[in-house]
Order: structure tokens, then sequence, then C-alpha cells
């Protein structure tokens, strides 16, 4: 059986990467996508810890927050069309227009 | 001296003789327009005529030495201080109570006439009904308060009336100088008030009612009456333009001629008297003041009458006048001869307003001219208003059985009697300018030759008999008014009995029949001098009057320039003011007051660029703030377990 810190290993890595797509990525739909990483790497650790401690509860957290992302997801994306639409870019570096 | 309270008698009609005009003013000052020019002034007329009905009513129920009093509500009520919304009338109350609804309504009905041509009618009503309340809430209040607050009503209207034609800049200018001037001489009033509150608060008695003040002053000490006394005396100088205090009435001119004889002559500017006549126990108990109070009097009386004339303006040559009658008045008091001094204000509201009416009917019909000089002859044109003049000038001049000689004799009197033998003099010098300026006035606007355009002469007319009516009646009462107060030598006077009620006895005469009649005579030949002497440079038909200007002597530029007093005042405390103004408004509060506030404003802004950066407006600049500043937090509290 594969031991319980490496799942929280792997956990970590895909967490960390999607922090760093969301600092350093110029695309929305990426920063968007690195977002659902990051949230998978909390489910992964989540189903880890509720395999190893045998309650299920951690399992239930997971519905949810698949459930929360399904519909970040779709109102994500509808945001992001729509500041398409209107500034021809998906780089949030040319969205700057909240600031002295 | 003081009134048995048993003779108070409550009566609840005298609101209404102060409501009715407040009510007329509130309706014309809204409905006014809507009403019309005609109606709104017919309804400010019947209201002060309402007033003046009950008033007569009033006057006609009351005994000699009661006191109706109607008592509101209570005002305020602190502890034992207590002040009531309430009025009361004694006889002193019911004289100045008829002269200001009664001389009131004529001035209203006159207005009519006066006003009828003017787009600013309904706003004059509603000024004139103003004052009217006010001026009834200074001499029906019962207590000292109500009295301020109908004092500085006064106050206000009249300087809303003299800037009434406000697109000339120069009326308002005088109406705020009279405004100004007043403020000056009402500071010393409401400390004289206030110190007179507390002083007498100091000994338990919490009053400004007066007839409780009229028992009690004796508690107070001599030297802080004289110095009530004076403080109260030096707001009667403003309101009644006595020196040094007097400029501000003979801007006052500036207004409607109407307003100037109800406010500036009849009514307003005698509140000083009733106010030290109202105040007497309080003078009584003050020499001081009072030899104050006669010495101001009688050298207002001789100042304003030497610049009486020269003045060539028909109005500023009653203005001055009544600055020198008002010094009369005041000397009245100064002697202690209180009921004198309310006899001549009576008097002289009537041959007052007269002069002041016949002069507004001169001036309506020469189209607004109101320079002498270019006057003249207007006898065979205007009647009427040329013999009511004739009547009010012998008034006023003190001829015998005329109104002024019965009052004006009895200060002169009184005067003499009392020893004031300097003052006397002084004034019966002043008797003899009176009768000098006002035949010289009598000369120039009626005798001689038209002097006036072609244009004026065109359509010269005698006044609508809405305005000439008036004058009758006043005339009438310019001769008869007096007659109430003869000297004992002729029928007697019943007009000390009237206010013994409130004065306490007249005081004892120190002289003989002889010596009263001697003194008369005396008044007599010099009124005679000063008449003949006008004729003489005015009167006969060879005389140049626009060529009497030029007689240039020093004292003549002197009287005509009137003491340049204006423009020591100017100098003295009006530009070195404006001056300090000035200074404080360019130097000191663009540079501290502005100063403080936009340094406190830069140095946030400052403090603000240090920051300002942070705000990137980049999203991932602020996820990159935001993990760090996780990060550092998850530490914190991994370091803790």
């Amino acid at each position: 059986m594969v031991p319980l810190h490496y799942y929280l290993i792997v956990s970590a890595i895909v967490f960390a990467i999607g922090v760093l797509g969301v600092l350093i990525r110029r695309n929305l739909i990426v920063i968007l996508m690195s977002i659902e990483l990051m949230l998978n790497a909390v489910n992964l650790t989540f189903i880890a810890f509720s395999r190893f401690l045998g309650s299920m509860e951690g399992q239930v957290v997971v519905f949810f927050v698949m459930a929360v992302a399904a519909a970040e997801a779709v109102i994500g994306l509808a945001i992001i069309i729509s500041v398409f639409r209107h500034r021809q870019t998906l780089d949030p570096q040319e969205m700057q227009l909240l600031k002295w | 001296m003081v009134t048995p309270a048993s003779s108070i008698v409550a009566y609840d009609l005298l609101r209404w003789i102060v409501l009715i005009p407040l009510l007329a003013s509130v309706i014309n000052l809204f409905w006014g327009r809507a009403l019309g020019k005609n109606s709104a002034g017919a309804l400010a007329s019947a209201a002060v005529g309402a007033s003046f009905a009950l008033a007569l009513y009033v006057f006609w129920q009351l005994p000699a030495t009661g006191i109706f009093r109607d008592l509101v509500y209570t005002w305020f009520e602190s502890g034992s201080f207590r002040v009531n919304l309430s009025f009361q009338v004694d006889a002193l109350t019911a004289v100045m109570l008829l002269v200001v609804t009664g001389i009131g309504f004529l001035i209203h009905v006159y207005s009519l006439g006066y006003m009828g041509h003017d787009d600013g009618m309904v706003r004059f009503f509603v000024y004139l009904n103003l004052f009217i309340f006010f001026m009834l809430l200074l001499v029906m209040g019962d207590n000292l308060l109500i009295l301020f607050v109908g004092w500085e009503g006064v106050g206000l209207c009249s300087y809303l009336l003299i800037g009434f034609w406000y697109h000339d800049h120069n009326n308002t200018i005088a109406g705020n100088k009279a405004f100004i001037v007043n403020r000056i001489g009402d500071f010393g009033f409401l400390l004289g008030i206030l110190l007179l509150v507390t002083e007498l608060g100091r000994q338990g008695i919490w009053t400004l009612d007066f007839l409780e003040l009229q028992g009690h002053v004796q508690m107070l000490s001599p030297a802080i009456i004289s110095l009530i006394t004076f403080l109260l005396f030096v707001g009667a100088t403003g309101k009644s333009a006595q020196l040094p205090l007097f400029v501000w009435l003979p801007d006052a001119m500036a207004g409607p001629t109407p307003v100037s004889a109800l406010i500036h002559a009849a009514t307003m500017v005698t509140a000083g008297v009733y106010m030290t006549a109202r105040l007497h126990f309080l003078f009584a108990l003050a020499p001081s003041t009072l030899s104050v109070i006669a010495w101001i009097g009688a050298a207002t009386a001789f100042f304003a009458a030497t610049i009486a004339v020269t003045q060539n303006d028909i109005k500023k040559v009653l203005a001055y006048s009544t600055v020198s009658q008002l010094g009369y008045m005041f000397l009245a008091v100064g002697i202690g001869a209180f009921s004198a001094a309310i006899f001549h204000v009576f008097t002289h509201a009537f041959f007052k307003a007269c002069l002041f009416l016949g002069s507004g009917s001169v001036i309506h019909a020469l189209g607004g001219e109101q320079d002498m000089r270019k006057m003249g002859g207007l006898k065979a044109h205007m009647p009427r208003t040329y013999w009511t003049y004739v009547i009010a000038t012998l008034a006023i001049a003190g001829i015998p059985f005329t109104a002024g000689f019965f009052s004006k004799d009895l200060i002169l009197w009184q005067t003499f009697s009392h020893g004031a033998t300097l003052q006397w003099g002084i004034v019966l010098i002043t008797a003899g300018m009176t009768a000098f300026y006002m035949f010289r006035q009598l000369f120039m606007v009626f005798h001689g030759e038209c002097r006036a355009d072609a244009h004026a002469k065109a359509h010269l007319h005698e006044s609508p008999a809405v305005m000439t009516m008036p004058l009758v009646i006043l005339a009438i009462g310019s001769i008869f008014a007096g007659w109430l107060g003869a000297p004992e030598y002729l029928w007697g006077s019943r007009w000390d009995h009237w206010l013994a009620g409130v004065f306490g006895a007249a005081p004892a005469h120190h002289g003989s029949v002889s010596t009263e009649i001697m003194i008369t005579l005396i008044t007599l030949a010099v009124v005679a001098v000063g008449i003949g002497l006008a004729y003489a440079k005015y009167g006969r038909t060879d005389s140049k009057v626009g060529a009497s200007v030029d007689s240039g002597s020093i004292l003549y530029r002197l009287s005509l320039n009137k003491y340049y007093v204006d423009e020591i005042y100017d100098g003295v405390f009006v530009r070195p003011f404006t001056a300090c103004s000035q200074f404080f408004a360019q130097i000191i509060d663009p540079s501290v007051i502005d100063g403080a506030v936009n340094g406190i404003a830069a140095a946030t802004r400052g403090m603000s660029s240090i920051w300002v950066g942070l705000q990137t407006g980049n999203v991932q600049h602020y996820l990159a703030a935001f993990l760090v500043g996780t990060l550092a937090l998850l530490a914190y509290c991994l370091g803790q377990l």
C-alpha cells in the first residue's frame, strides 16, 4: 500500500504548480485552470486522509468541493468571456483600471 | 412707588392688539402677490386699524392707576427665574400704544397712495406690519426680555425698510449703517439687562418683570445702578439717535418717506425714551446717569439743530430736526421729568409725522426730487399739503396753542425750574434754531418762485385724498394733542394726572407761575427771532435761495458738511476696522486658516504617496501578497505549536 506521505507530496506539488500558475501565467483561462489544480490538490489530500483515517467525512467534503468547483468554473468562464468581449484580451496585466 | 398687585387685571384682549398686525404680515408674505397690491395694502392698513380700535377700547377701559395684563404663556422657567410671554398695558403703555397704532394706521393709509406706483408694495406692507408688531411687543411687553425682542425686531424692520429700494447700492449701505450703529448701542443695552438680572439674582431675586424689578431695585448698590442705567442708556443713544450714535438716522432717510415718518420720527426712535421712562424707577436712583443723559440730550438737541439749519435735502432737515427733538426728550428724562418726555414723544409723533408725510407729498408731486433748492412756490399747486405743513411747522416751532408749544415749553420750564440753567440756555437757543430751520424749509419749499425744472413743473399735482386725509388728521393732532398737557396758568394738565400712576406724582415745581410765564415769553421771543431771521434770509421775494449756498463761512461749511462727523467716524472707526478685516481676510485667512486645512490635506496626501505604489491594479500582485501573507500566518501558527 502506498504510504500517506506520497499522496501528500504529490498533492503539495500539484498545489504549488497551481499557485505558480495563478501568479505568473498571462492568460485568465490558464489561471482558472490553475485554480482547479489547487482545488484538486486539496481534494487529493482529503481523500488520502479519509482513507488513512478510515473516515468518510473527507470524501463528503470532496463532493462539496467538486460541486463548488463546477459552479466556480461556470461563473469564472462566463466572466472571462464577458471580459474578453469588452477588452479583446485575457491578459490580467491589461486589466488594471482599479487602482489609484 | 410700588403699584399694589390688586390693581392688576387679567385682560385677554391684549394679545390680539399685537397679533393682528403679525397675522396680516404673514398673510401678505405668503399670499400678498395673489391678493394683488391694493388688497394687500388694504389688508395691512385694516389690520393696524383693527389694532388701533382695540387699543382705543383698552384705553377706554383702563382705570387711571390700573394695569391690564395678558399672560399668553410661560416662555421659559429655570428655578425661580421665570420669563413669561405676557403683555401689559398701564398708563404709559397706553400712550405709546395709541401713538404706534394710531399714527401707524394713518401712515399705512398714506402709504396706499404713496407706494401705489411701486412694484414692491406688497413687500413694503409686509415689513411695515412686521414693524408695527415688533413695536407693539416693545411697548406692551411686561418684562425686559419681551422689550428687548421688540427692540431688536424694530431694528431689523428699520434695516429692511431703509434698504427697501435695494437696487440703489447707497440705500443698502444706509440700511447697513443703521443696523450696525444700532448694534453698537444694543450691545450696551444687552450688557445692561444682563448686569441687572445677574446683580438682582445675586440678591436672590431672579426676574425681568418690570413690576417686580420696581419692587426690588432698592437692593442694588448705587454704583451698580449707575453702571446698569448707563449701559441701558447706551442702547437708547443708538436706537434714539443721540450723540454719539446719531449718525445713522439722517442716512436712514434713504427709505421711503412713510417709513421715515413712522419709524424714524414717530415711533421707533422714541423707543429709547420709552425704555428710560419704563425703567424710570431705576434711572431715578442713578443721579449721575441722569446728569449724563441731560447733558447728552441738550448737546444733541443743539448739535443736530446747527446741522439742520444748512441742509438742502428736505428730508435731511427733518431728520436732523428729529434728532434734535429727541435730544429735548432725553433732556427731560435727564432732569427726571419723565412725564414731560413722554408728552413730547406724543406731540412730536403728530407734527413730525405730519411734516414727513407732507415732505413725502411734495417729493411725490415733484417725481422724486428732494433738493429744496429745486422747489419753491408749491403753495399754489398743493394747498392741502401746504396748509398742513404750515400747521406742523408752527407746532414744531412752538407757536402758542399748538402741540409743540405745550410740550417743548414744559421741557424748557422743567429744565429751568430743575436748576439746570446751562442746559436750559442751550435748548432755548435750539428752540430758536428749530424755528429758523423749519421756517427756512417752509419758505424754500412752498414760497417764492418755483425752481423746479420744466419736466417736474409740468406734472405738479396735489396728492390724492388717501394721502392728504392723513395729513389733515395729523395736522389737527399737531394743534390739539398738546392741549392735554397745558401749564397750570392756562387750564392745567390732564397729562400729568394720567401718568401719575406710573411715574408717581409730578415733581413739585420750584418756581412761581410768574417765572413760568416769563420763561415762556423768553422762549417765544427767541422763536420769533428765529422765524424773523428765516424770513429775512429765505422768505422775502427778492431772496436768492440758490445763491445763499455760496455764503461759505467756515461755520456754514462745517454745518453743511455735518461737522464731518461721518468722515471722522469713517477715519477713526470704519477704515481701521475695514483695514483690520482686510488684513484678516487676505493675510490671516488664506495663510493660517486655509493653510492649516490645506496643510492637513497635503500631509495626508504625502503620506499616502509612499504607499500608493503598492496598489498596482494587477490582480496577480495582490494574489502574490495574499500568498506571502498566508504563508507568514501559517509559519507563525506552526511556530506556536
